[in-house]
Parts: structure tokens; C-alpha cells; sequence
């Protein structure tokens, strides 16, 4: 059941990011891109989206005990703002900023069989290993 | 979340789910999911799918910097943009704020030196 629904979420995920447009980096870019032609579709997706997260992470779920289908709600670290939330911030939006793309569209276009994202895939997660290598090197504050 | 009580950030998803796939079904399922969702819009709307036209000379850099950058920072656009900032997390808020200013910083220097 859990798998079930994680799967219908990623679906209907995937088909908005592609609906909205956001699976297109030239979209991106042109957020991005205030100084010049300014594309703003970025902006209404993403408060799409928190007009959805916010009430239902807010108003919703400190009403519940427990999630409908597990026993705990996983809840990340919410206040330690530390060098590697910063520096790590900082890369990816560098990365971001160049290539128009985040994982969740590079995920979800790979549906397009492109081999120009596809080899982006592969490097980012190349990233992500040398990245978790790299975060043992920076100091942790808890 | 409501359901299965974990937070969905898609960075966080691709790397557990190659790191330790046997606990992480579900991170696989909403990655292919994902894949899904979007393939079934190409489907559906007949319209062409994007075009990827930057040269590997840009996107491989980029690539390895989103990698690196959203390990180290614990999320991406979907973790600590959507999912952070509707949990009010402070982090997420300072991270997200990071993260578009430097791309916004990024495409303008680009298209201040390379003419975008």
C-alpha cells in the first residue's frame, strides 16, 4: 500500500513538473534570468505547490497522531543552519543556474530518452557520492 | 507525507535509493513514478518533448555541482523549497534562499559574458 501510493505520488509529481512546463530547463533559465526577458511560470508553480504544503503540513498534520499508512512521520532537522547547508545551497544553485535542470525534472525527463540528460543523471549522482564523501570533511554543529 | 509520513525531496530519494535500495522500494517507486507522470504527459499531449541544448561542456559541471551541492546541503528545489518551506523549516527557508540566489547570480553573470 505504501509502495503503492509513493508510486501514484511520483506519477502525479512527475506529470505536473511536465504539465507546468518545469521539465523544460529554458523555462527555468528564463526565471532565473531577471535581468533579461523574465519568465515567471517557475514562481506560480512553486507557490502552487507551498499552498499545498503549508496548510497541509500545518493545519493537518499536527492533528494527527500517527501517518495514515506508518508508524512515525520522518521529520528532518529543522533549525541548524550550518557550512554545509550554506556551501551546499550555494553549489547547487550554481550547478542550477547553468543548467536549468534540479533532480526532480532530471528524473522525470528521462522519460524523453534524451542521451544529453541522461549523461546529466549519471554525473549528478556521481556528485551525490562525492558529495556524501565531502560532507565528512565539514564540520557538523548539533 | 500524510500517508506515508516521510518527506519527499527528490535528491534525497535518487541518492538512497541507489545507496540502499532494499529500504527504499518506496524512493524507487516515486522516482519511476516521476519518470512516469512525465512520460505519460509527452503521451498525452502530443506536444514535443524539451529540448536539452546546452553543450556537455556546461551541463557535465552543472551536473556534478547538483550532485555535490544538494548532498551537502541535505535537499533540493522539491525537499527544501516545497516540502522545507511548507514545514516552516528555517533551514530549508535559508537554503532555498541560497539556492536561487546563487542561480539567479549565475544566469546573470552568464548572460552578462555569454549573451543568453
Amino acid at each position: 500500500m505504501n509502495l503503492f501510493v509513493a508510486l501514484i505520488a511520483g506519477t502525479l509529481f512527475g506529470f505536473g513538473l511536465a504539465f507546468s512546463g518545469m521539465t523544460d530547463p529554458a523555462n527555468v533559465i528564463g526565471f532565473l534570468n531577471l535581468g533579461g526577458q523574465w519568465n515567471p511560470s517557475l514562481a506560480f508553480v512553486m507557490l502552487g505547490g507551498l499552498a499545498v504544503t503549508i496548510p497541509a503540513f500545518q493545519l493537518l498534520i499536527p492533528k494527527m497522531e500517527k501517518p495514515l499508512q506508518a508508524k512515525i512521520f520522518a521529520e528532518p532537522n529543522k533549525v541548524t543552519i550550518d557550512l554545509k547547508l550554506v556551501l551546499g545551497a550555494c553549489l547547487f544553485g550554481i550547478g542550477w543556474g547553468l543548467s536549468g535542470l534540479c533532480p526532480g525534472p532530471v528524473i522525470a525527463g528521462i522519460a524523453y530518452l534524451d542521451w544529453d540528460l541522461i549523461l546529466f543523471a549519471t554525473v549528478m549522482l556521481l556528485g551525490m557520492y562525492s558529495g556524501t564523501w565531502l560532507a565528512r570533511f565539514l564540520p557538523v554543529s548539533d | 507525507m500524510l500517508v506515508n509520513g516521510r518527506v519527499a525531496g527528490v535528491s534525497g530519494l535518487l541518492y538512497r535509493s541507489f545507496s540502499d535500495p532494499r529500504r527504499h522500494y518506496w524512493a524507487l517507486l516515486f522516482l519511476a513514478g516521476l519518470c512516469l507522470g512525465t512520460g505519460i504527459h509527452l503521451w498525452l499531449s502530443g506536444q514535443p518533448a524539451p529540448k536539452f541544448d546546452q553543450p556537455l561542456s556546461t551541463l557535465l559541471p552543472a551536473a556534478f555541482l547538483v550532485g555535490v551541492g544538494t548532498r551537502i546541503g541535505n535537499g533540493c528545489t522539491s525537499g527544501h523549497g516545497i516540502c522545507g518551506i511548507g514545514r516552516l523549516s528555517q533551514r530549508s527557508i535559508v537554503a532555498t534562499g541560497l539556492f536561487v540566489g546563487t542561480a539567479i547570480v549565475t544566469v546573470f553573470v552568464r548572460s552578462g559574458f555569454g549573451g543568453l
